[in-house]
């Protein structure tokens, strides 16, 4: 690898790194103020930094709720249980937090870029090269983001298992079991899309949704797929474990399921590692369903209208597409949040009978119709 | 061993078809809270108070109810003495012990010469039960629909004394001269 390369992708991890975590951070605020919002409450908005030497108070709207959260588990005692395994233990939160932000390294989050264009006076240095807006460039995306995904069972597993408390361990069985169910019915849902684009390379999926079906409406997987979108959205949710799937740690049975023992930062972890993929499963609906980084009739050139292509210069078009991704991903969470607060909670024979009875023949159903009809458009 | 079996009960809540596809009732109750956060959403961007939530210390309501107990004064006569003469019939009666008093003599006043040098209510326990507004044989302990102005870090500000209880000065008082 060379050295543009390398400060390129460099960028771009920080870039990953950063919205993920911001993400994280200002989804617990988003959570609470719309649960507040729906609830004909204000919400959280006491915690304020006051200005040195005066009485003002800032409040940013309880903005720094976040942070005082975050100072609260950083300060907190450390709790160990008696264990038999204090590796495992201390290993549990890690392995559900690093995959997930693993998966995020695959998905697109904006077209390409072509520093030379972007910034004239290193033109010469990037002799033309480009990137695609992503950290991980593999033509086995949607592959990669199910192995990853698999990995967050193990975490829940472990810690619940490593625990060394009853209540733990059922948490932990019920994360496994339910996870298990779920990923089944989501892969079922996605493999519609695989099909009819015929790759798993998510860059190209999004490419691939700049095109028109009948003409006038976006390609985008929710105009193909509107069946699998609806699917898959619940099945994420179900996989991210929160209401009204929430069984794993429904604090009214299992005090907190399987991070019953954790406490302070690792405790922390499990929060933040929740609300990350909230983020992720928006970004993945975004990417497969809600045509990525593009908006509607938009490709990587510029505005696809049917007088023509307009083409947008680059400096305008790179801002434009991370912004767009962004703003499609935090509609996406703002309306898991919507779920969330709206919906009750599972019985845990409902939850699997929900998975394997209703969703699985469901997703099976749109899989077989799709490559029906598929079959017959190419016969025609 | 039998497989476990859901018990069956008389009352079970039947569902239609469409209820039971879940989704319909799911999408219909999600336009429901959805429609709320909308409206409410739209009230804060425009600037109005999308909740009925009174932000106590910074915001009043000012539609106490006219009986509605709340905070003490203590009756004035004529001449701007407390009319309270210092029996401790309300300090003994209160059910959370907040009344303090203090009494001293003054040998100038013929017709009441006992009267409270100290007279201290601890807010930060006071129950508002009115006991000693019935208690008082004087009528000299009421109380205004008014809160107490007193939200605090610290218990040990929430107290008024004599002079604050005093302020009362309503030109047409039913109080005896």
């Amino acid at each position: 690898m060379i050295l543009q390369d390398l400060l390129v992708t460099l960028i771009l991890i920080g870039y990953a790194v950063g919205v993920l975590l911001t993400f994280g951070t200002i989804l617990t605020w988003v959570e609470r103020k719309q649960a507040a919002i729906m609830s004909d409450r204000i919400g959280a908005n006491r915690a304020y930094v006051r200005i040195p030497f005066t009485d003002v108070k800032l409040v940013a709207l309880g903005l720094f709720h976040g942070m005082a959260d975050g100072l609260k588990m950083m300060l907190k005692e450390d709790f160990r249980p008696k264990t038999y395994d204090q590796l495992a233990y201390t290993l549990g939160p890690w392995v559900t937090f690093v995959p997930v932000l693993l998966v995020f390294a695959v998905i697109p989050f904006g077209g390409v870029l072509d520093p030379g264009r972007l910034v004239p006076a290193a033109a010469g240095w990037f002799e033309g090269r480009t990137y695609t807006m992503q950290i991980a460039k593999l033509d086995a995306g949607l592959l990669v983001i199910f192995a990853f995904g698999g990995i967050t069972i193990i975490g829940a597993m472990l810690s619940g298992w490593s625990s060394n408390n009853k209540f733990s361990l059922l948490g932990a069985l019920r994360a496994g079991s339910q996870m298990i169910s779920y990923e089944v019915v989501m892969a079922l849902t996605i493999l519609g899309l695989v099909l009819i684009w015929g790759t798993v390379d998510l860059n190209e999926i999004v490419q691939r949704q700049s095109g028109r079906v009948f003409h006038f409406l976006p390609a985008w997987g929710i105009v193909l797929q509107p069946f699998a979108a609806v699917l898959f959205l619940v099945a994420a949710i179900a996989e991210n474990k929160r209401i009204p799937f929430d069984l794993p740690e429904a604090e009214s049975e299992l005090i907190a399921g399987y991070y019953t023992e954790y406490s302070a930062m690792k405790m922390g972890l499990f929060m933040f590692a929740e609300f990350i993929e909230i983020a992720i499963v928006g970004a993945l609906f975004t990417t497969l369903f809600l045509g990525g980084y593009n908006l509607p009739y938009m490709d990587d050139g510029g505005f696809i209208l049917g007088g023509g292509p307009i083409g947008l210069p680059h400096w305008i078009m790179v801002p434009t597409q991370l912004g767009v991704f962004l703003l499609k991903v935090l509609a996406v969470c703002s309306f898991q949040i919507l779920i969330r607060w709206s919906l009750p909670r599972f019985r845990y024979d409902q939850l699997l009978a929900f998975a394997w009875k209703f969703m699985f023949p469901l997703a099976f159903a749109n899989l077989a119709v799709t490559a029906i009809v598929l079959w017959l458009m190419e016969r025609a | 061993m039998k497989p476990y079996a859901r018990p069956r009960y008389w009352n079970e809540p039947r569902m239609s078809w469409y209820e039971r596809a879940y989704f319909f009732e799911v999408v219909r109750g999600l336009r429901i809270t959805g429609r709320i956060f909308l409206r409410n959403m739209w009230k804060w961007i425009t600037g109005r108070k999308g909740a009925l939530t009174t932000y106590y210390p910074e915001e009043k309501r000012p539609d106490y109810a006219p009986a509605n107990r709340g905070k003490h004064i203590l009756v004035q006569r004529a001449d701007g003495k407390p009319q309270c003469i210092a029996c401790n019939l309300c300090a003994t009666v209160c059910p959370a012990k907040v009344i303090e008093i203090e009494a001293a003599f003054d040998p100038s006043d013929e017709k009441r010469p006992k009267y409270p040098a100290r007279f201290e209510i601890d807010y930060s326990r006071c129950v508002f039960c009115g006991l000693c507004v019935e208690a008082c044989p004087e009528d000299a302990i009421r109380m205004l629909p008014e809160v107490p102005n007193l939200p605090s870090f610290d218990r040990d500000r929430m107290w008024l004394g004599k002079d604050e209880l005093l302020n009362w000065n309503p030109r047409d008082d039913g109080a005896k001269r």
